[in-house]
């Protein structure tokens, strides 16, 4: 842990020490670096064939169809996506994609997998650090558990191939985010998306204010809510102000606080705001928090009354993670309506399907087939190939990760999944799931299928689940 | 194209529902008893009953005609074990959840009827997507029985009750043994002691026709509920040694007779197991399982004891160690070897998303298609969500399929129910067409276009 500040102290010595013997010393120590990524991903992609998939329909995740197409595979990344004309390198494994479709693996921009893993004991319950409405210091890759059963899951049942993992929303401020890979790994880092920016989880409405109001503590109103938020974000712009000048000017380094620290990574535009939010008036609050502080708010998680904002949701280029059809479970999602995805799409918005729930990630697909026929019963044009952006291409644009993987562009990342039928079809499976060019999943191979250390030797091991 | 023949229904709706009869001709047909769909079929809807349905059917002279050609029609959803109407929020939503009551005396003698709200916004959601019935069961509280659970219509109607008090509901997994105390040694004690002191309760009552008659017309009770029997009487002796109210040893007493349903949560492979063997000691008991996450794993047992499985479809993460062996492939393994399996909703959003059930349906179709899975076929899927579960109460004569003399609860999809993108487009419950309209639709309709008008938004309905 100290070693990535000590190598930046040792550089600042000999910085110095080459400076003495021309100039005067400057009266202030230069600033030392801290390091952002303490805990680096070790993640490597695992080996994958030369792989050409002929005669699927390809959906490619940008709203991009063809129909017959080619998709080509390798060295981790997407040689080529086109028709039936697309050249193929020879040696190539061939996978006759007659009748089948490819698209983008899924993302799941909304997950705790890991945090509340399965079996949902509450020893393994590492979601919330529910013991301050302000709890920016915690970062939810600490809580993972790879050994999680729900990631494999996702993968074989859902096609999952990238997910955010958030902390819960009992807290105003959650913690940090942490974007994974869906391959397993003994290690959090070794399933940590490489290059993945981090994200903040944020929550407004009811349940910060039950989980605190409930123990005579503020917040106890979504008006404390609001001003425990906006305090906590006073304190981020001091804190940044001094680390600013720290940084430029060198000197006594300020005290570090961890919670601040990704507070200011906000302020500066380096992580992402994830923000748990379901009813339209206090989305609008928290787009105008957001200007009186000087950040962006990246995505609205639940978002089920996008619907009634989504002008406002566009003008601020602001995605919505939304479900289908879930509703009524609590007061703020008392308005949900199965339109909601369609009509948030419609207005110019960036729509997106989330699961937040370990069944539920492992039909997202359904969720989104269902938007989509509420959707056109309603009179919207929408094509197949246009919702596709609600799982792959709009959850990695969110996640800060499109340039890396959520569509089908070549040398872009090789994270593709074939269907056996058309994915808005309940009758579609995945037949196989690659991530980085590797066949992680493959339906017709027993052998090809993840086992969690937890499920060893239980009965149903090895089960298709 | 359905729309405007349907709307001439609706104006011919003024008429009694019972004098009606209506023939819906064209449509692939889904009797729902496990038979695959017949395309081009008839429905005869008459008095609010199923007159026939299939290929080769007459159409009655003066009937009222609905174009169903390229649409599906099926009997409605039947949702296999729900909370359906009792909870208008889940959650903090005060005042409006009824399915448990954790700080009442009684368990068994609960009777979840009155608790249902035909009102509730939860109901016509469901009604618009096609379920027409549901069994509703109560939520354990402080004992490991729940009490009495109902079987609903969805109808847009004050008289929610198919029928009231049709099976106890009780818990003796993991549930069970925290309610108990924390153990399952202690839920099986606290259940045969239950049965004990019911079965007492019977020997000792005196029968109503040896009870006293009132002399006043006042003081005569008037028995509706076939639980306030004799049991209530004062001078019904009961041992010193009891842990049941009266109320709750006088319900058990059905159950223990076989008159009423016993409805058992395990998940356990071994508590499968030890439920089947209480009908040893017990064997009266109409037990009916639900949940059963590891059944696959003694499903020849459960074959052997005819006993019915409520199974939740698609349950397939170790989400507790009593479901260790959670397969998607449970429901089709169990079919396979002869259990009576139909798909419910426990613990899995069942107070309001029981629309779901016609998906993880269509899921157990598409395992079909996976090697080493194993599924269930079109028809049978669909059976397992209409007929089956009201087999599994003894309805099944009454409700759940398209035969001859059962309730006429009919839906007509847009297409094949088990494709999450179909959507019901007619719904009928005992032959009385349903509107389709919810909060959700109107909601929809305010805010489908969001520019600005002459008037605010809440002027918009």
């Amino acid at each position: 842990m100290m070693k990535p500040k000590g190598v930046g102290s040792v550089l600042a010595v000999a910085l110095l020490s080459a400076c003495a013997q021309l100039t005067p010393p400057p009266k202030k120590a230069a600033p030392v670096r801290i390091n952002q990524d303490p805990y680096p991903s070790t993640y490597h992609r695992y080996p994958g064939a030369l792989t050409v998939i002929r005669g699927a329909t390809v959906f490619d995740g940008e709203g991009g169809r063809i129909d017959g197409g080619t998709v080509i595979l390798a060295d981790g990344v997407i040689q080529a996506v086109g028709g039936t004309d697309t050249a193929v390198p020879a040696g190539a494994y061939e996978v006759d994609g007659t009748g089948k479709f490819v698209t983008p693996g899924v993302i799941d921009v909304h997950s705790h997998l890991g945090d509340y893993p399965s079996p949902g004991t509450q020893s393994l319950s590492d979601g919330n650090e529910a013991t301050s409405p302000v709890r920016a210091e915690v970062w939810a890759e600490h809580s993972v558990w790879p050994q999680d059963p729900g990631f494999s899951r996702a993968l074989m049942n859902g096609g999952v191939t990238a997910l955010q993992v958030l902390p819960g929303s009992a807290n105003l401020f959650g913690g940090r985010s942490v974007t994974l890979k869906n391959v397993p790994a003994r290690t959090v880092q070794g399933m940590k998306f490489p290059g993945a920016p981090y994200g903040l989880k944020m929550a407004c409405g009811e349940n910060p204010k039950r989980v605190y109001g409930s123990k005579g503590q503020m917040p106890q109103t979504r008006m404390g809510n609001v001003a425990v938020t906006r305090a906590t974000w006073i304190k981020a712009q001091a804190y940044k102000r001094k680390w600013d000048k720290y940084n430029k000017n060198g000197g006594d380094m300020p005290e570090r606080d961890l919670a601040m620290d990704t507070l200011m990574g906000v302020l500066a535009g380096k992580i992402i705001v994830h923000n748990h939010c379901y009813r339209a008036d206090e989305m609008a609050v928290m787009i105008d928090v957001a200007k009186e502080f000087g950040y962006k708010v990246g995505t609205f998680h639940h978002a089920v009354e996008s619907y009634k904002i989504a002008d406002l949701l566009a003008a601020n280029g602001i995605c919505s993670a939304m479900w289908a059809d879930w509703w009524g479970f609590k007061m703020e999602a008392y308005d949900g309506i199965k339109e909601n995805i369609p009509l948030v799409d419609k207005a110019g918005a960036c729509a997106i399907v989330h699961s937040d729930d370990p069944n539920g990630i492992q039909r997202l697909n359904q969720e989104a087939a269902k938007a989509l026929a509420d959707g056109r019963r309603m009179g919207l044009n929408i094509s197949d190939e246009h919702a596709w952006t609600w799982l792959s291409y709009n959850p990695a644009k969110a996640l800060g990760i499109a340039d890396k993987t959520g569509s089908l562009k070549t040398g872009k990342m090789a994270d593709v999944v074939l269907w056996n039928a058309n994915p808005f079809s309940t009758y579609a499976r995945p037949e196989r799931v690659w991530i980085d060019g590797a066949l992680m999943y493959f339906s017709g191979n027993p052998r090809l299928r993840p086992v969690s250390d937890f499920e060893l030797g239980q009965p149903g091991e090895g089960d298709v689940k | 194209m359905i729309r405007p023949l349907l709307a001439a229904l609706l104006t011919a709706a003024a008429l009694p529902a019972s004098a009606q009869t209506i023939a819906i001709t064209g449509g692939t047909v889904a009797l729902g008893d496990g038979s695959e769909p017949i395309p081009g079929g008839v429905v005869i809807i008459r008095n609010g009953r199923i007159a026939a349905a299939g290929l080769n059917v007459g159409i009655p002279q003066g009937a009222e005609m609905v174009d169903a050609r390229g649409k599906w029609v099926t009997p409605g959803i039947v949702a296999g074990f729900s909370r359906l109407g009792l909870s208008e929020i889940d959650l903090g939503g005060d005042g409006t959840t009824d399915d448990k009551a954790n700080g009442g005396p009684f368990g068994a003698a609960i009777d979840i009827a009155p608790a249902v709200n035909p009102n509730s916004s939860t109901i016509p959601v469901n009604r618009a997507d096609g379920i027409t019935r549901a069994i509703v069961a109560p939520n354990v509280a402080k004992s490991i029985f729940a009490g009495q659970g109902a079987v609903i219509d969805l109808g847009a109607d004050m008289e929610p009750i198919t029928r009231a008090r049709l099976f106890q509901f009780v818990e003796l997994g993991e549930t069970g043994a925290d309610t108990a105390g924390g153990s399952r040694a202690s839920a099986y004690v606290l259940f045969r002691n239950a049965l004990k002191e019911a079965s007492e309760l019977r020997r000792y009552g005196p029968a109503i026709s040896s009870a006293r008659e009132p002399t006043e017309e006042i003081d005569r009770p008037i028995v509706r509920n076939p639980n306030e029997s004799r049991e209530y009487e004062p001078d019904a002796r009961r041992s010193e040694d009891v842990l049941l109210t009266r109320f709750d040893a006088a319900a058990l007493v059905l159950v223990l007779q076989g008159r009423q349903y016993l409805l058992i949560h395990v998940e356990r492979a071994r508590d499968i197991l030890n439920v089947l063997n209480l009908k040893r000691d017990y064997p009266l008991l109409k037990i009916v399982l639900v949940g059963a996450s590891e059944g696959w794993l003694v499903a020849d047992n459960i074959a052997a004891s005819r006993v019915p499985v409520i199974a939740s479809a698609v349950n397939d993460l170790p989400s507790s160690f009593e479901q260790l062996a959670a397969t998607q492939s449970n429901v089709g393994r169990m079919r396979d070897a002869g259990v009576e399996v139909s798909i419910g909703m426990i613990d899995d959003n069942d107070t309001r998303f029981l629309f779901n059930e016609r998906q993880y349906a269509g899921n157990l179709v598409a395992l079909e298609n996976v090697p080493g899975a194993r599924g269930v076929r079109w028809g049978e899927a669909l059976a397992m969500i209409t007929s089956r579960p009201a087999e599994a109460l003894g309805l099944g004569r009454d409700l759940g399929s398209l035969a001859p003399g059962r309730r006429a609860d009919v839906v007509i999809w847009s297409g094949d129910p088990l494709q999450v993108s179909s959507n019901a487009e007619a719904v009928f419950i005992d032959g009385v067409q349903q509107p389709m309209d919810t909060r959700q639709t109107k909601l929809r309709e305010r805010y489908k276009d969001l520019s600005r008008g002459v008037l605010p938004e809440a002027y918009r309905r």
